[in-house]
């Protein structure tokens, strides 16, 4: 059950426990109190960030390398030390108001030590010496011959800067942001007067990372992302439908605008509307037309789990014995990108403080790389790909996707459709899995049309599409011109850790796949 | 943190929100502690352990709501200006007059029984029992059969400890304790490496089922070799009991009061109406000794109560919580589940497939979702072909398509074999004229 897979975009307005709120005045909830207390950086050269970094969490270098000493202290390769301060906001709204808040703030450190590719993992939520040692000892105790660790001299490695941003959330008052989600609300009413319902919320995260690992490398990140989103309810001859819409980015409360407002009004409006009168296809194998952007989806389940090194590494991958194979048409190119400007997906370093980087891994149709973290990269022998990612101080990293995508192709959408004689076209979906070693996938296909004589003729909604991952690669006949990124509140489930990813894809004909529907 | 010291910290929480604005307030420190060994080609492969505290704040502030939580409980100048900043972000938002804490009559006040969800030996249980749990489990495999591709054990136990404070007079806490083992195998056959897992687990560490787990796993990866979907076509399919809260869920999440209020359940205005065949009764019990989800009171404090709330079919009850209560003018009866137990039926799995003469036995879900609203759903399934009584061979890459509002009228038959190891007890069910998608 730890090898499946889920990836879910949030659609219904459910709030748990973990949902927040950053309040009103301009400190912070959650900042530290006390002064830092940073003494001991002499004949280190570090950064004003890295030195800001290092105060936010009250420790100094000193203090990272006797950590790192305990960590080693019994015979480790290799040990890593993750801080991470996360404040998290959301505002929501109901029946017309602006009517409710939540907010979390969530603090701590975790240390791995690394023996081969054994993991010992312990976590503190309290960053003083004395608990962090005691997370060192718990993690150190992976391995069992104890050894002298020989300092590394601290490096400081300078993260990239894919999303600045000029409005920090933790600057951004409740006040502020109130106005933006009662306007998409009003909105949505305005444009449809089957409107009988509407949920809307906008999250923001702010969360700080400081990185330090046995090698001597320090490194850290800043990272927003806020999520807007709406969902509303039509009623129509005593027939119920719900549709939504959402963006989200690795941007500031610059992001906000009435254009925003006004295209995530229209899409979730667009989304409900088409499902009245839908039908259900035939039940059965036929052709799949993907539409540009979401459909990414499939990349995401079909192939990009499968292409995680960690399950290659233990031989339980359906791709585990493809590499430098053919396994799809020759014009056929899928990225794994950790560097897009303000995606959801996108990070400074990885959360192992590796360089994050774009990486094919399908060229041309062939095999070209897996989705690395530091033991996968070790075990293959290659650089990694800036994959290892954990969902918080409290996970050890594994390999994980960020933003996947296809490449445009040679066809076009219109000659990809007269192809069909009977199948569906698919553009909205909610969620989807994998059974890695068996290569089943599947995805949730909220809204569609169904293709008859090569002509898109009526909506189809809520079924499940499912196939074997090479062989719906392989299926993959055309890809139009037409790529476009689906920037939706897209997050990924494994091995009990979510993380923030985003999809793209050009439209792509798939020869035939297996459609829920009726007799 | 002792419970004692939670007790103190959330009365002191409960005092400050007060003291800065808010009219009520309610109070739930959580503390977790957690471990966890997985090993893989006879050495450990991951070793965790973890312990997680937090405290979570309800604020109602002149008619105003908000919830927050933190996990930075030990410096209280630090958590008292969290609290004050709350209430004063909570002023701006609008007001929503049917926010309130619970009506104190419904709490539960204590003398309930021990519901006996906490083993009293937690801590003392030997680390290097743990390890050793895990490897005896990889071991019961190991080099059993040559199609093996990968063998992981896991086991994995955790201790959870609440206390609850209110401003309008709710003290209360609750503990439970967990411990797990689980087996993964992976077998190669041509391209297809099929996997499957086998899990037990207790509230006791003494009474961990330990036997088996690794051939149980195995032997269910064996059997998915060959895996193949068949021509589409309606036909009746059973769930194995450990899934059939698959099915159910989407039919619970229907009756909750904010699905209902929101328009996002296929149920609304059906108490009293027939929605599933006479087969279908489940009754919420919160009193069974030791079952998952006992509990003498619910997420706000409202005092637990064993109800039906589907009888031989009948909408009986929803859950509903002092909110959408108000909002929909209904007694709140709880918003929670604790034990969902189906009635059950005579006949073993065994017994329920020799009764098919054509059908799927469903062993796993993949994927899929339903539509709140309408009750639409599809799921990606795999399983067995049943064909005169037999499973005849194993199945997979299918969906099954169809409307929950018709489905559980289909219901068929039920199992007598219940899954004790969730707070869903649920048996295998049979379902009729369920639409299977293959070739």
């Amino acid at each position: 059950m730890s090898k499946i897979s889920i990836i879910i975009k949030r659609i219904h307005m459910i709030l748990t426990r973990r949902s927040f709120l950053k309040t009103g005045s301009a400190a912070v909830a959650g900042t530290m109190v006390l002064p830092p207390l940073l003494h001991s950086c002499e004949g280190i050269e570090l950064s004003p960030d890295a030195k800001g970094f290092l105060d936010h969490f009250e420790v100094n270098p000193e203090m990272l390398q006797k950590v790192i000493a305990e960590a080693m202290s019994r015979g480790g390769d290799y040990a890593d030390l993750f801080f991470e301060h996360k404040i998290a906001n959301t505002l929501a709204l109901e029946d017309g108001n602006v009517n409710r808040a939540f907010s979390n703030v969530d603090y701590g450190m975790g240390v791995r030590v690394l023996k081969g590719d054994q993991s010992g993992f312990a976590y503190t939520e309290n960053i003083s010496l004395t608990d962090m040692l005691d997370a060192a000892k718990n993690a150190a105790s992976i391995a069992a011959d104890p050894v002298t660790f020989n300092q590394a001299a601290i490096l400081e490695k300078l993260p990239a800067d894919y999303y600045r941003i000029s409005r920090k959330w933790e600057d951004t008052s409740v006040e502020e942001k109130v106005p933006f989600v009662q306007k998409i609300n009003d909105r949505v009413f305005e444009l449809d007067g089957k409107v009988t319902r509407v949920n809307a919320s906008l999250a923001d995260e702010t969360a700080y990372v400081l990185f330090y690992n046995s090698e001597g490398r320090l490194t850290y990140d800043y990272r927003p992302l806020a999520s807007f989103r709406v969902r509303c309810v039509m009623e129509k001859d005593g027939h119920i439908e719900s549709g939504s819409s959402s963006r989200s980015y690795r941007k500031g409360f610059e992001w906000m605008s009435d254009d925003l407002v006004e295209e995530i009004a229209r899409e979730a409006i667009d989304n409900t509307n088409i499902l009245f009168g839908a039908i259900k296809p035939k039940a059965g194998e036929m052709p799949v037309v993907l539409g540009a952007g979401g459909s990414g989806i499939l990349l995401h389940e079909a192939m990009g789990h499968a292409f995680e090194a960690d399950f290659n590494r233990k031989n339980t991958s359906i791709f585990s014995d493809k590499m430098g194979k053919s396994i799809a048409s020759d014009f056929i190119n899928i990225l794994e990108d950790g560097t897009i400007e303000h995606n959801r997906g996108s990070i400074n370093i990885d959360d192992e403080g590796n360089d994050v980087k774009k990486v094919y891994l399908v060229k041309d149709g062939k095999l070209e790389s897996y989705i690395h973290d530091r033991i996968s990269a070790g075990f293959y022998g290659v650089e990694p790909t800036g994959n290892g990612r954990r969902e918080s101080f409290r996970h050890i990293p594994v390999p994980r996707m960020r933003c996947t995508y296809m490449e445009s192709g040679p066809h076009s959408k219109e000659d990809i459709i007269s192809q069909v004689e009977y199948g569906v076209y698919v553009d909205n979906f909610s969620n989807g899995q994998v059974n890695i070693g068996a290569g089943d996938f599947t995805f949730f296909v909220k809204s569609g049309t169904l293709i008859e004589k090569g002509k898109l003729t009526r909506t189809i909604k809520d079924i499940n599409i499912i196939g074997n991952g090479p062989q719906a690669l392989a299926d993959i006949t055309m890809a139009a011109g037409d790529f476009k990124m689906d920037n939706g509140t897209w997050t990924c489930g494994k091995a009990g850790q979510s993380v923030p990813v985003t999809m793209g894809l050009p439209t792509v004909l798939v020869k035939k796949l297996t459609v829920g529907g009726t007799s | 943190m002792t419970r004692e010291e939670k007790y103190e910290l959330a009365r002191w929480a409960i005092r400050h929100a007060i003291d800065n604005g808010a009219d009520q307030a309610s109070v739930s420190i959580y503390n977790n502690s957690s471990s966890r060994v997985e090993v893989r080609e006879e050495q450990i492969d991951r070793l965790e352990k973890a312990n997680r505290n937090n405290m979570r704040i309800q604020l109602y502030v002149d008619k105003k709501y908000s919830s927050h939580s933190t996990n930075r409980l030990t410096h209280k100048e630090e958590l008292g200006k969290f609290i004050a900043e709350a209430i004063a972000g909570t002023r701006y938002l609008s007001e929503d007059a049917f926010r309130s804490l619970p009506d104190p009559d419904l709490y539960y006040k204590g003398g309930g029984p021990d519901l006996k969800t906490v083993d009293v030996n937690f801590d003392s249980v030997d680390p290097q029992q743990k390890i050793d749990l895990a490897f005896r489990t990889e071991k019961e495999v190991l080099g059993k059969d040559e199609r093996i591709i990968s063998i992981t054990a896991t086991y994995s136990d955790g201790k959870n400890d609440t206390v609850m404070v209110t401003s309008n007079g709710f003290e209360g806490d609750s503990g439970n304790t967990f411990c797990s083992l689980v087996a993964s195998v992976s077998v190669k056959s041509g391209d297809a490496r099929p996997q499957s897992y086998w899990y037990e687990s207790d509230i006791f560490h003494d009474r961990l089922n330990r036997e088996g787990i690794g051939r149980m796993a195995l032997e269910r990866a064996l059997q998915k070799i060959g895996q193949q979907k068949i021509a589409s076509g309606t036909m009746p399919m059973i769930v194995e009991n450990r899934l059939a809260g698959n099915t159910l869920n989407p039919l619970i999440q229907a009756l909750n009061g904010s699905s209902i209020h929101q328009k996002n359940s296929f149920l609304i205005d059906m108490a009293g109406e027939k929605i599933g065949s006479d087969l279908l009764t489940i009754v919420d019990d919160p009193f069974i000794i030791s079952g998952r989800g006992s509990r003498l009171f619910d997420g706000e404090g409202l005092a637990t109560r064993k109800r039906t709330i589907i009888d031989r079919g009948v909408l009986k009850e929803y859950y509903i919580d002092t909110y959408y209560g108000k909002k929909l003018d209904m007694a709140p009866t709880s918003g929670d589940t604790t034990n969902l137990v189906f009635n059950p039926g005579n006949k073993n799995l065994e017994e329920l497939i020799a009764s098919l003469d054509r059908g799927i036995l469903v062993t796993g879900f993949n994927g899929g979702n339903s539509n709140g609203s309408t009750g639409d759903f599809s799921y990606g399934i795999e399983g067995f072909l049943i064909e005169h009584g037999k499973r005849v061979r194993p199945v997979s890459e299918m969906n099954i398509t169809g409307n929950f509002k018709q489905v559980w009228k289909d219901l068929v038959a039920v199992g007598n074999d219940m899954y004790t190891q969730s707070s869903w007890r649920t048996p295998s069910l049979v379902f009729d004229n369920i639409q299977f998608s293959g070739l």
